[in-house]
């Protein structure tokens, strides 16, 4: 039998803190040449953990505490950090997961590059410039020559992770780990790094030990699975066998949990005839002045309405202008032309005491829970704070209110003392739902509001979402990057793509019978696709053909 | 790029004349003047005639306003005026004060910087160790230490104890050894704490953990990876220090006898000597907005992000 190029023996991993947290417990796995093996799980799954160990980069309080890692069949488990450098760029390489925080902010493309190449000693000068050129090609890049000389900013999120796979395979290591890869990149991007990853790997011949949190990725790329929770391995098997027949509950209940397209879509709600909508946006146009005297065009020409009662869903990449047209709906951002009709009252002409008012039919959840909440305030103040700024409330009724809606978000009364940093994500979000809710406002703007939590996590506050919404009558605006979400959750849809409004319709419509190339690209993207689908390898090219609308 | 360097010039000579006025108001605000303090002293014996003609021949007699544009006026073609007290031009005292001074300021500056860096290192050097903690403890103390008694307590131990560095006609460098350690001290401290956390926080961040995993050594990753990028916000602090280095120049050179603008200033203090301290206030107005100036040009240049994008 061959060698695994990585064989992990009873890996344990742990954080020094005030308590010692286990991260990783007695994990074996091995990988073989020119294998893709898929480490699956959520957060706190001790994945990346055992991706970093096995590079030697855990973070400042982390240690190995026990096992052995083997690479190539030698123990470097006790290795120094000198001798690890050795072997890290050459045989075993990484792929993070940021690309934008991934290359030094003040380096040139091309010394990065360079530096694995010069710190191995494998080029020099001339030589190593060519490579550099060479590689940077190689991962789809136009124009290297220019790309070399520029810094990081200059390059999109896609580009940039071209330029880590450049670093990482300059070297032609038997093993590279792919920590989350694609999970800050658009769908279509996403898509396209994975097919240049899966390229290089058949080329090369190198195995790819590949950490994802996204089932559909890992259908997709990987040959065998392994289900990682809270550190220990909850199955391991071929990729195939897991999909079709998952042994261990967790698998099953993360299988399921998964949004997909394949599942059947909600009833929709028909509005009754004749019924005003909520929500009417006709032809929305917003310019943004450049700085050198030219305008940018955000949002070109959008219009939709939404029933009430019903969900209608934005969907678009970074960029595509889905976040100013909802700072729009919301009344942050005046419109350049267009009309915003929102229960009859017209958000381009409110201000002062109207605004303010018009503020309570509107209410915002963001991405971000975390962020969003004032990590000093106590869940209690949280929630009421939007109470104190309308008429008086007296402070009992005030309570009494704060606690029937966090009933309602299915959350313990205990939580109401405690502050968000003691919270977990699912708990922030119906938190922040809670404090959206607690006006009784008509329509709930989503902006992402599931796209950063686990899968198990994202499927609670997305029925959560659906409940409120049969029982309180509510009007949900949801901007997503995730068509599987999207399709669960709205009535109808809007794709948007630089700028422009490319299809709408019921999410039936836009699903099964989309109008514009570039929507039948985002949903041919998605991943947990291919399994069905087998083509030909598409073209890794670095740049989106141009859509018409 | 033209626009930006135009733009913060424009800005430096505002700041420029907003010091000089300012200090013009509040040294116009004190009781008394300078001709008042020298020629009331009985022993001149001079009558009132005689005080108001030295103070009308001192410009110092008009209205306030006519007092201000007239100084004004002087200071664009660089007249700083008579200094009442020694009777000589104010520009002359600083063409022999000044040079002394900038050489002590720039030595405590560079020995402040390489003391800085030296803690910064030493900490990430020794990350997960004891030392460390030590090590970090350091600014805290420097900064603590006030500096007239740093000055003698050296002055004790090195020279009458050790007698490592003479007091007594002591060369033009060996003079300045004590006092450039005085001065770095306190000045290195707040450099090295900002360095230590940039140091910190850079090392936490992932293209560190790309730079390892491409196989740079331990210090390859620390120099031009870490360092790079935890020094660009240091620099905006070494320029305003540099201001808190002139105020410090006043102590060292009280304490150690050194002639300069700190013993200029001190004299002129306790005359009143407004012309001089109106001129000490705009020179190191001046050196402290130019070297702000200096720092902000840099800064497009360290970090490519600032660069104002061409075209796109």
């Amino acid at each position: 039998m061959t060698t695994p190029i990585l064989d992990i023996r009873n890996l344990r991993v742990s954080y020094d803190a005030n308590v010692p947290h286990c991260a990783v417990n007695g994990v074996s796995l091995q990988v073989f040449p020119g294998e893709v093996v898929a480490l699956v799980g959520e957060s706190g799954s001790g994945k990346t953990s055992i991706a970093q160990a096995v590079i030697g980069v855990l973070q400042g309080n982390g240690r190995v505490d026990g096992g052995a890692i083997l690479l190539n069949g030698t123990d470097i488990t006790r290795w120094s950090q000198k001798r690890l450098d050795a072997v890290r760029g050459a045989v075993v390489s990484l792929i993070p997961q940021d690309p934008t925080g991934s290359l030094n902010p003040v380096m040139t493309i091309g010394a990065q590059v360079r530096e694995i190449l010069t710190v191995h000693g494998k080029a020099r000068g001339k030589a190593a410039d060519r490579r550099v050129i060479e590689l940077l090609t190689k991962v789809g890049l136009s124009q290297p020559e220019v790309r070399a000389r520029q810094y990081p900013h200059e390059l999109s999120g896609g580009m940039k992770q071209r330029v880590l796979i450049a670093i990482a395979i300059a070297l032609e290591p038997a093993l590279i780990i792919a920590d989350e890869p694609t999970s800050a990149l658009d769908v279509t991007v996403q898509k396209r790094i994975l097919d240049l990853i899966d390229e290089l790997r058949w080329e090369f011949g190198t195995a790819v030990l590949f950490v994802t949190h996204d089932l559909g990725v890992a259908a997709d790329r990987s040959s065998r699975l392994i289900v990682l929770k809270g550190g220990e391995i909850q199955e391991e098997g071929a990729t195939a066998d897991i999909l079709v027949a998952p042994q261990s509950a967790y698998t099953q209940r993360l299988l399921a949990d998964a949004p997909s397209l394949s599942a059947p879509a909600r009833i929709v709600r028909r509005s009754r005839a004749g019924e005003t909508p909520l929500v009417a946006v006709e032809n929305l146009i917003k310019d943004f002045a450049l700085p050198d005297g030219g305008v940018q065009r955000a949002v070109d020409g959008v219009s939709f309405g939404i029933d009430p009662g019903t969900t209608h869903a934005i969907v678009g990449e970074s960029g595509s202008g889905k976040t100013t047209t909802i700072r729009a709906v919301a009344g942050f951002e005046r419109p350049t032309s267009g009309r915003i009709l929102i229960d009859g009252l017209d958000a381009r002409t409110l201000k002062g005491e109207t605004l303010r008012q018009f503020r309570r039919k509107v209410q915002l959840v963001y991405q971000n829970p975390l962020a969003s909440l004032d990590p000093r305030q106590s869940v209690f103040s949280i929630i009421e704070e939007p109470l104190l700024n309308f008429a008086p409330v007296a402070r009992d009724e005030r309570a009494r209110r704060v606690a029937a809606i966090l009933d309602r978000v299915g959350l313990t009364q205990a939580t109401l003392a405690r502050r968000p940093h003691a919270l977990s994500g699912g708990q922030r979000q119906r938190i922040a739902i809670a404090r959206a809710l607690i006006l009784e406002p008509k329509l709930v703007i989503l902006d992402e509001a599931v796209s950063a939590l686990d899968v198990t996590v994202q499927a609670q506050i997305l029925s959560l979402l659906a409940e409120l919404q049969a029982d309180l009558g509510l009007t949900y605006l949801f901007v997503s990057h995730d068509l599987a979400v999207v399709r669960q959750i709205a009535d109808s849809v809007s794709v948007m793509h630089e700028g422009r409004q490319v299809d709408h319709g019921s999410v039936e419509a836009v699903f099964e019978r989309p109008t514009s190339a570039y929507t039948r690209d985002l949903i041919e993207a998605i991943p947990g696709r291919r399994r069905q689908s087998q083509g030909a390898r598409p073209n890794p090219s670095e740049t989106a053909e141009g859509y018409p609308a | 790029m033209l626009k930006f360097v135009l733009a913060r010039i424009g800005q430096a000579v505002l700041v420029l004349w907003a010091a000089f006025t300012l200090s013009f108001v509040l040294l116009q605000a004190m009781p008394g003047d300078a001709v008042l303090i020298k020629f009331l002293n009985p022993e001149y014996g001079l009558s009132p005639e005689q005080i108001a003609e030295i103070r009308a021949d001192y410009a110092v007699d008009g209205s306030l306003f006519a007092q201000y544009a007239a100084s004004l006026g002087n200071l664009l073609t660089g007249d700083f005026g008579y200094s009442v007290q020694a009777g000589v031009p104010v520009s002359a005292q600083l063409a022999v004060n000044l040079p002394a001074t900038l050489t002590l300021a720039s030595l405590g500056f560079a020995t402040a910087v390489i003391l800085a860096a030296l803690l910064a290192f030493l900490s990430s050097f020794s990350a997960g160790s004891r030392l460390r903690d030590l090590i970090q403890s350091i600014p805290a103390l420097f900064i603590s230490i006030p500096v007239f008694w740093l000055g003698i307590m050296l002055i004790q131990i090195f020279s009458f104890r050790l007698k490592l560095v003479p007091v007594i006609h002591p060369g033009p460098w060996e003079s300045l050894i004590l006092p450039v350690l005085t001065l770095a001290v306190p000045i290195s401290a707040p450099l090295a704490q900002i360095l230590i956390r940039n140091l910190d926080e850079i090392e936490t961040r992932s293209f560190v953990s790309v730079a390892r995993a491409k196989g740079a050594s331990r210090g390859r990753v620390l120099f031009r990876h870490v360092a790079r990028n935890a020094v660009l916000p240091v620099l905006t602090i070494a320029g305003v220090l540099f201001g808190e280095l002139l105020a410090g120049a006043v102590v060292t050179e009280t304490v150690f006898g050194l002639s300069g603008i700190g013993s200029l200033t001190e004299r002129a203090v306790s005359h009143q000597d407004l012309a001089v301290l109106q001129a000490v206030v705009i020179v190191s107005a001046a050196i402290f907005v130019a070297i702000n100036l200096i720092v902000d040009l840099a800064y497009p240049f360290l970090d490519p992000r600032l660069k104002p994008r061409a075209g796109a």
